[in-house]
């Protein structure tokens, strides 16, 4: 086997004292980039990338690769730890991640997660080893009508998300909808909805900003009020025997999740434009779909953490495929790891597996090892995040809003936004009094600007025939399961609505 | 609760028709054989949030959503307390990012959640709110490359001297 | 329509000679904090790519005492960057990498208030031309088979590009006008889906920086017809111009970098100074050879020269688009 052979030396040249180094070190920073509200793996590889002209490339991929998988276990923890989603792969780990957290488990929901993003990790990989070349050609297939019709198919999973108020959980995601729209209008390159005329609005509306602004100034404005200013810190101490205990249950109750989440990811992952922020979602909304008993999710099931942060890891290995084969960047992360291997004197495009193996090989062979070196440095934070919960919440309340406006600005550069977040904020804390469920429209903003250009160039293509999305082999399958799966609960619930009714006593 | 809830949701339907109404800057319409226009999008998925919002109201009507059969207030005078202190102090802190830097903001705001709405005592208040913001800049300054706004140019000596030491 | 840079180019040269030996100015001026390095479009692009080499290279050499921090703001064509440094509050830390977008947005969009004449001219780093590309399968191999293609299929030839009123939609509707075709265009987000469908056969034909395409033409999936540049590229020494095919027309992307408005001549002339010596880093020549950049030096006076020009030039190309 030559593709072993070539895996082998990757991993042995990750290995070398010096490089194993730079992944410990690249892992931790990763780690803790990753943790921080705002930012992720992208801030991380930018200010890595000058310096790789000072270190040989072997170990700047390497360093890369650390730092980047280092990120991606990073997000879960703002996920579970403070509530609020430091990017929008981590969305869904909230859901249960956060009321584990709130019933004093916060450990066996890291513990879930950080376990649930090895595997998917190391699911992904053997797949990229194994089938690159093949996937690159699936991949490649896919073009604007076949992204659409996976959003709708992520749209569906959507139904079974929000709360049990039906127009408010519409509400809520097409506002969404609306938000992701302001700013240009791709098609036709005319300024829209460029709200009250301000030109603040002209560069759109981030995910971060609506993100950081419901959870991070929202939900904890909300929790202070609820709680009349005092969480009682239900976090228990963490020991050894205590994390053995969770990795056992955490084993035991999330591993469908796991696998659920590690296969489905990778496939949304190596899609162009999909990426891991649906992937996370359709795993977790499959999760639940397939599960004896969905009405545990979102009340602290280890599955709904385990589901997502496995796609998550999944996919975003799965998003290296595009780049290294075809030489396109999946995410903003990659596309900045394409702008180190320009200055390496690389060429990225379908020749790179081909002409550079050593430095490929190298790449691959270092994502096996900063996926095991993550897990495990992972696990031995874990403490002192726990740690960190346990601190008063009279001092947890103000880090947190000032982490979270720190983080905004660092992500996004300008005040503009800072006042956008705090207005989201004080917005979203009303709305969540009156029972308006908001995650449907965080996950909105980051879905609607895939799915509307892409409905609209579907449509250029076909001269605005909508058959297009039944007629292609691949859009058409996907596009009638997708719509089965959101008419399907309607139905149902329509006609509930109708037996209560009947019956003449209001639901 | 219940007079909350129809007001929310009347706010919400004026700013769903604020948001067709900006929508029709482009066409909304099915452009033959080239698809939707650019403001058709926004402009039924708005039309949408405002039907909603004539559903929540149905509902309310029926008192068929929980806030609308309920009879506590929106906020009882601790909840308007408490909001106003923390939610007011978040706007003070984010106003002061333009003042006195992004630093000098996180060291007032801390200090004042601390040591006000937190009562923790002076030692404990003064340093971490003296030590957070120096951290922050170490790292995001220094590791991470990234400036925050320094706010008016009265700060400029201290930064000056700030930046000299990291770089 | 004319549109060459050859007798500016020229002049051009015959400057890098005498501006060879560094202007050994004193320095006297150094910045005193992080220089805002914005960068006007999104995190991937082109320009995106050269920002972070200039970034790179600049560190490499050690060349700023304080570093260049890239910030991407691509939004609204560039709008937001525009905006951002036009209002900077520290204009001698503020520089901006550009693209042709610096000329058409603030003509398609007069509302923002912008005049780039304000800003302070920094340094041209070179000039990036643009190629039509198609499929290898579709077994075209010239211009000629190319129109004759399109014309069959009346209006239903599929074209990817970066949007209306960019530079690649600029090219498609110069050769839509100038050979009576008609292509049903698709725009997209960025450059590298454009190649991405491309290469999956999504759409038909692309005009693309060779820089966005080179990969796949080596690995023989894109074939290129013709170049919209004043010669033949050096990397495809096979592929015609327009200019031979006897159309004056040829199209460039700046790639240059400019100062906020107000910044002022002492900082100016650190910047100048620091990106003359990124120009003539082996990088940067190594990179204007790979990626098929033509090199287009300026001082600042030509710079400005060269922007009331472009202006000009990109207002009737943008009429004649019908914005």
């Amino acid at each position: 086997m030559e593709i072993l052979s070539l895996l082998g030396d990757g991993m042995l040249l990750a290995l070398q004292p010096l490089n194993l180094m730079l992944i410990i070190v690249g892992v931790t920073i990763g780690l803790f980039i990753g943790a921080m509200p705002g930012l992720g793996s992208v801030n991380g590889v930018a200010i890595l990338l000058p310096i790789t002209f000072l270190v040989p490339p072997s170990g700047a991929i390497i360093f890369l690769a650390a730092i980047y998988y280092g990120a991606m276990y990073g997000g879960a923890i703002s996920s579970i730890t403070l509530g609020i989603p430091g990017a929008s792969t981590a969305v869904a780990t909230t859901f249960d991640g956060r009321p584990l957290a709130r019933q004093g488990r916060a450990s066996l929901a890291l513990v879930t997660a950080a376990i649930a993003s090895f595997i998917g990790g190391t699911v992904a990989n053997v797949f990229f080893t194994a089938f690159a070349p093949l996937l690159a050609s699936v991949a490649l297939s896919f073009g604007p009508p076949e992204i659409f019709a996976l959003m709708l198919l992520a749209f569906a999973t959507f139904v079974g998300l929000g709360g049990d108020d039906i127009p408010k959980t519409i509400f809520s995601i097409c506002f969404g909808l609306v938000l992701g729209a302001i700013g240009f209008d791709q098609i036709s390159g005319a300024p829209r909805l460029v709200l009250f005329d301000i030109n603040g609005f002209l560069q759109g509306i981030g995910f971060l900003v609506l993100a950081i602004g419901v959870y991070g100034i929202g939900e904890m404005l909300w929790t202070i009020e609820q709680s009349r200013g005092d969480v009682e810190s239900t976090t228990p101490k963490m020991t050894m025997k205590g994390m053995a205990a969770d990795t056992a249950e955490s084993m035991r109750r999330g591993w469908k999740g796991t696998a659920i989440g590690s296969i489905l990811g990778f496939f949304v992952g190596i899609l162009p434009a999909a990426g891991a922020t649906p992937a996370s979602l359709m795993s977790y909304g499959v999760a639940k779909m397939v599960s004896r008993n969905p009405k545990d999710y979102g009340r602290g099931n280890p599955d709904g953490v385990a589901a997502p942060e496995a796609a998550n890891n999944s996919a975003s290995t799965g998003s290296m495929l595009p780049m290294l084969t075809l030489g396109i960047p999946g995410s903003p992360t990659t596309a900045i790891l394409l702008g180190g291997m320009v200055i390496w004197g690389l060429v990225p495009g379908p020749m790179l597996f081909v002409n550079e193996t050593e430095f490929v090989w190298g790449l691959i062979g270092s994502f096996y090892i900063s996926n095991i070196a993550a897990v495990l440095i992972n696990l031995a934070f874990i403490p002192v995040f726990i740690w960190m919960l346990r601190m008063p919440f009279t001092i947890l309340a103000p880090m947190i809003f000032v982490l979270s406006i720190a983080g905004g600005f660092a992500a996004t550069r300008d005040m503009f936004d800072i006042w956008l977040i705090v207005i989201f904020g004080l917005g979203a804390f009303v709305l969540r009094r009156f029972d308006y469920p908001l995650a449907p429209a965080v996950l909105a903003i980051v879905l609607g600007p895939i799915a509307e250009p892409t409905l609209r160039q579907s449509l250029l293509l076909s001269s605005g025939d909508p058959s297009i999305f039944f007629t292609r082999p691949v859009a058409g399958p996907i596009t009638v399961v997708a719509l089965i799966l959101i008419l399907l609960p309607l139905l149902k619930l329509l006609r509930r609505g109708k037996a209560a009714e009947g019956a003449g006593r209001p639901s | 609760m219940r007079k909350g809830e129809i007001v929310t949701a009347g706010v919400l339907a004026l700013f769903s028709i604020y948001l067709m109404w900006k929508s029709t800057e482009l066409p909304i319409g099915y452009v033959s054989g080239r698809g939707p226009g650019g403001g058709a999008w926004p402009f039924w998925l708005s039309a949408i949030m405002l039907a909603c919002c004539g559903m929540i109201a149905w509902n309310w009507w029926r008192r068929t959503s929980p806030p609308s059969q309920s009879d506590e207030p929106f906020l009882d005078a601790y909840g308007w307390r408490m909001v106003i202190f923390v939610g007011g102090g978040v706007i003070v802190f984010v106003a002061l990012i333009e003042v006195i830097s992004m630093y000098g903001a996180i060291a007032v705001f801390l200090f004042y959640y601390l040591r006000f709405l937190g009562r923790h005592g002076w030692g404990l208040s003064l340093g971490l709110s003296l030590a957070t913001p120096i951290l922050f800049f170490f790292f995001f300054e220094g590791a991470m490359q990234i400036t925050m706004p320094t706010g008016l140019s009265f700060t400029d000596p201290v930064f000056d001297i700030l930046y000299e030491i990291i770089y | 329509m004319s549109f060459t840079k050859g007798g500016v180019f020229k002049a051009a040269c015959a400057a890098l000679i005498v501006l060879s030996p560094l202007p050994a100015v004193a320095q006297d001026w150094e910045p005193r904090r992080p220089i805002d390095f914005t960068i006007m479009a999104g995190a991937g692009g082109g320009a995106d790519q050269i920002a972070r080499f200039l970034q790179s290279v600049a560190e490499r050499y050690d060349l700023t005492n304080r570093p260049l921090v890239p910030t991407n703001r691509g939004g609204g064509s560039g709008a937001e960057a525009l905006l951002h440094v036009n209002s900077a509050s520290d204009p001698d830390h503020t520089i901006l990498v550009t693209l042709n977008s610096f000329f058409t947005t603030p003509i398609r969009q007069d509302n923002l208030g912008i005049d780039i004449q304000t800003f302070t001219p920094v340094a041209m780093m070179g000039v990036d031309p643009f190629v039509l590309w198609v499929h290898v399968d579709s077994g075209i191999t010239s211009l000629d088979q190319w129109l004759e293609t399109v014309r069959g299929m009346n209006g239903d030839y599929v074209m990817g590009g970066t949007g209306t009123g960019q530079e690649d939609s600029i090219v498609i509707a110069y050769m839509s006008d100038a050979f009576d075709i008609s292509v049903n265009y698709i725009p997209y987000d960025g450059g590298g889906a454009v190649a991405r469908d491309l290469a999956g056969q999504q759409i038909m034909a692309t005009v693309n920086n060779p820089a966005e395409a080179k990969g796949f033409y080596e690995a023989g999936q894109f074939v290129p017809l013709v170049a919209f540049s004043d010669e033949r590229l050096p990397a495809y020494p096979d592929v015609p111009t327009m200019i031979e095919m006897g159309h004056d027309f040829s199209y460039y992307n700046q790639r240059a970098v400019v100062g906020a408005p107000g910044m002022s001549d002492e900082a100016a002339a650190y910047y100048q100074d620091v990106f003359t010596q990124i120009y003539e880093s082996d990088e940067w020549q190594a990179y204007l050879e790979s990626e098929s950049l033509s090199p287009l030096w300026m001082d600042a006076e030509q710079q400005r020269a060269y922007w009331a020009t472009q202006v000009e030039t990109h207002r009737a190309l943008l009429a004649a688009l019908g914005e």
